[in-house]
C-alpha cells in the first residue's frame, strides 16, 4: 500500500475544482495550475525511485484487496509517462500564458486543462479496465470542451466530428468490456491476465481483443486516424500541442498495456494486425505530411507517423522492439509538443499557416529558426538527439523478429518526415524576408521559454540516454514478464 | 427460463444497435445524436445482460440464500449511464451552438471548406 500513488490524480482535480471557485482571479489560476502540475511531476519522481528500489507500488482503494476493489498500480512505465506528461504540460501552460487570450482564460481554460491532466494521469496509473474507461472519459470530456473553447466556426465544426467519433469509440469500449467480463468475470488487469492465461485465448477472446484494438486505435490514431488532422488543427496552439503530445499517447499506452499484459497469447494474430495497421498508418501519414503545404496539416500528419512508428515496435513483442517503443514514446511526447509550439509561434508571427505566404523568418528570429531546425532533426531521429535511440531499437526489434517490411517502411517514412519538416524550415525561414518587425502579427515575447525548455530536453535526452536507461529497462522487464505485475497486485499465491 | 430472458435481451440489444446505426448514418445532426443515445441504451442493456440476469438474492450479508446476484455489472452500468448522460448533454448543447454559428445541421455542409 502506498498512498502516494493517488496523488497524480488527486492534485490536479482538486486544484481544478478550487480554480472553478476563483473564476475572476486569473493570476491565482496561473500560479495554482503550475504548482499543481509541478508537484505531480515531483510525486512521479519520488515514485520512480521507490519503484526502482522496491518494485511495483500498488494502492487498493478503500482497503478492498484486488481483484475485488479498484487498484491503482504504479509500475515504471506508468510513472515515467506521468513525469513526461507533467513536463510537457508545464511547457504548454507557460506557452498558454502568453498566447491563449483573456477570453479563454476567463472561461475556465486552466481548470479544464487540469481535468485533462487528471484523466491522462488516471489512465496511466489505473489497474482496472473499467476505471481505465472512466479516466478516458474524464480526459475526453475535458478535451471536448477544450477543443471547442472559444467557439470559432472551424472549432465548432471540428469538435462535433471529434465528439461523435469518441462517443462511438467509448460505446465500443463498453461493449468490449461487457464481453470480456462475461467471459472472465473480472476487470482487474492482473486478474484478467491470470484468467486469460488459465482458460487460454480462444477465438472468441481474440475477437474481443481485436475489438479493444479497434477502440484504442480510434483514440491513438492508429489507422483509424481520419478524424485527427481536422480536430488537431482547429484549436489554439497550446491546446493542440497538449493534444498532440498526450491524447494519442494514452491510446498507445492502453494498447501496450492490454496487448502485453492480457492478450499476449496469440501474437501471430493480434500483434501481426498491430504491425500491419502500423505500417499502413506510417505510409498514409507520411504521404499526408509530404503532400500538404500548410503548417498545421504537416504537423498533424506527423503525429500520425509517430503513432505508427511507436506501434511498429510494439507489434514485434520483443525486448528490443518494446524498449525502442518506450524510448520513442517519451521522445515523441516531448518533441511533438515542441514542434507544435514552434509551428504555432510561426503562425502567431506571420498570421498565416500557408507555407507559400511567408519566408525569411530567420533574419529577425534566429533563435526560433535554429530551435526549429533542432526539433526537425530530432523528429526524424538524427543522432545525437532524443529520437535516435528509439529509432535504432525499434528497427532492431523489427529485424530481429524478421518483420523486415515493417522496419523498412519505418525507415523510409522517417526520411519523408524529415523532408516534410525541412520543407517548413526552408520555405519559412530561408529566403527573402517578407515581414518586417512592424508588419508582424505578434511577438515571440514569453513564447521562447517553453520552447527553449523542450529543445534543451530533447538534446539532453539524446546525449544522456544512459541516465534514463535503467528506468526504461525496468519498464521493459515488467512488460515482458506479466508475472511481475500480477504478483505485485494480487500478492503471492 | 433465465436463459430465454437473456436471449431475448440480446436480441433487443441487437435491435437497438441497428436503429442507432441507422440514425448515425443519416445527415441531420439531431438524428445522429439520438442515434448515439439509442446505442448507449443498447450498450447499457448489454452490460447488464453479460453480467448475467437475476441469478439469486441481493448480495447482502446475513442472508440465508447461498446464491447471490453479481452486483458489479450494476455498478458499472450506473457509472456508464452517468457518463453517457453527461456527454449527450454536452453534445446537444454544442450542436445547438454550432447550428446557430454555422447556420446548418446538415453533415454534408459540415465538411472542411477547402482548406487547401
Amino acid at each position: 500500500m502506498n498512498n502516494l500513488i493517488i496523488l497524480p490524480i488527486i492534485i490536479p482535480i482538486l486544484a481544478g475544482l478550487i480554480m472553478v471557485i476563483f473564476k475572476k482571479s486569473i493570476r491565482l489560476q496561473r500560479i495554482l495550475s503550475i504548482l499543481a502540475i509541478v508537484s505531480t511531476g515531483a510525486v512521479a519522481v519520488i515514485l520512480m525511485n521507490q519503484i526502482s528500489k522496491d518494485g511495483i507500488q500498488v494502492l487498493h482503494l478503500g482497503g478492498w484487496k484486488a481483484p475485488f476493489g479498484v487498484s491503482m498500480v504504479a509500475d515504471m512505465l506508468a510513472t515515467m509517462l506521468i513525469l513526461v506528461t507533467s513536463i510537457v504540460a508545464v511547457c504548454c501552460l507557460l506557452f498558454a500564458f502568453h498566447s491563449i487570450g483573456e477570453k479563454r482564460e476567463a472561461y475556465y481554460f486552466y481548470p479544464l486543462f487540469l481535468f485533462l491532466i487528471t484523466g491522462v494521469n488516471g489512465s496511466f496509473i489505473t489497474g482496472d479496465l473499467f476505471n481505465l474507461f472512466v479516466c478516458f472519459e474524464v480526459m475526453l470530456v475535458s478535451s471536448y470542451v477544450l477543443i471547442s473553447l472559444g467557439g470559432t466556426k472551424i472549432q465548432l465544426r471540428e469538435s462535433i466530428k471529434y465528439i461523435l467519433i469518441n462517443v462511438i469509440s467509448s460505446f465500443l469500449f463498453l461493449v468490449a468490456i461487457a464481453f470480456l467480463y462475461a467471459m472472465t468475470g473480472t476487470l482487474n488487469f492482473a486478474h484478467l491476465s491470470q484468467r486469460v492465461a488459465e482458460v487460454g485465448q480462444d477465438g472468441l477472446m481474440t475477437t474481443v481483443a481485436i475489438l479493444f484494438l479497434i477502440v484504442f486505435s480510434l483514440k491513438a490514431g492508429l489507422f483509424l486516424f481520419f478524424w485527427l488532422p481536422g480536430s488537431y488543427s482547429a484549436p489554439p496552439t497550446a491546446i493542440s500541442a497538449i493534444f498532440a503530445a498526450l491524447l494519442t499517447k494514452v491510446g498507445i499506452y492502453a494498447i501496450i498495456r492490454t496487448f502485453y499484459l492480457v492478450f499476449y497469447h496469440e501474437p501471430q494474430i493480434t500483434h501481426l494486425l498491430i504491425g500491419i495497421l502500423a505500417a499502413i498508418t506510417m505510409v498514409l501519414g507520411a504521404i499526408g505530411a509530404v503532400a500538404y503545404g500548410d503548417i498545421k496539416r504537416i504537423l498533424t500528419y506527423n503525429v500520425i507517423v509517430g503513432v505508427g512508428f511507436i506501434l511498429a515496435g510494439v507489434a514485434t513483442l520483443s525486448i528490443e522492439g518494446i524498449t525502442g517503443s518506450l524510448y520513442y514514446l517519451i521522445h515523441d511526447m516531448i518533441v511533438k509538443a515542441l514542434i507544435f509550439l514552434l509551428g504555432g509561434t510561426v503562425i502567431h508571427l506571420t498570421g498565416t499557416s500557408k507555407l507559400n505566404e511567408f519566408s525569411g523568418l530567420i533574419r529577425l528570429h534566429p533563435q526560433l529558426g535554429w530551435m526549429f531546425f533542432i526539433a526537425a532533426l530530432s523528429l526524424s531521429g538524427i543522432p545525437p538527439l532524443s529520437g535516435f535511440i528509439g529509432k535504432v531499437f525499434i528497427t532492431e526489434g523489427t529485424f530481429v523478429t524478421s518483420y523486415f517490411w515493417l522496419g523498412g517502411i519505418g525507415l523510409a517514412t522517417s526520411l519523408m518526415v524529415l523532408y516534410s519538416i525541412m520543407k517548413i524550415f526552408i520555405n519559412g525561414f530561408w529566403g527573402y524576408t517578407v515581414l518586417t518587425e512592424e508588419t508582424e502579427k505578434g511577438t515571440t515575447k514569453g513564447l521562447m521559454l517553453p520552447i527553449g525548455i523542450l529543445t534543451a530536453l530533447t538534446i539532453v535526452l539524446g546525449l544522456g540516454t544512459e541516465g534514463i536507461q535503467p528506468y526504461v529497462d525496468l519498464a521493459t522487464q515488467t512488460l515482458m514478464n506479466p508475472d511481475i505485475y500480477i504478483h505485485a497486485v494480487l500478492g503471492s499465491k | 427460463m433465465i436463459n430465454n430472458m437473456e436471449t431475448l435481451m440480446s436480441i433487443l440489444v441487437g435491435i437497438l444497435f441497428a436503429i442507432g446505426t441507422y440514425l448515425l448514418l443519416t445527415k441531420t445532426l439531431l438524428r445522429i445524436i439520438l442515434g448515439t443515445s439509442i446505442i448507449g441504451h443498447g450498450v447499457n442493456l448489454l452490460i447488464i445482460t453479460m453480467g448475467g440476469l437475476k441469478k439469486g438474492a441481493p448480495p447482502f450479508l446475513g442472508r440465508k440464500e447461498t446464491l447471490f446476484t453479481d452486483s458489479l455489472p450494476q455498478a458499472l452500468l450506473l457509472t456508464a449511464i452517468v457518463i453517457n448522460f453527461a456527454t449527450t448533454a454536452l453534445f446537444l448543447v454544442l450542436s445547438y451552438r454550432a447550428y446557430r454559428e454555422l447556420g446548418t445541421d446538415d453533415t454534408e455542409q459540415l465538411r472542411g471548406i477547402g482548406d487547401e
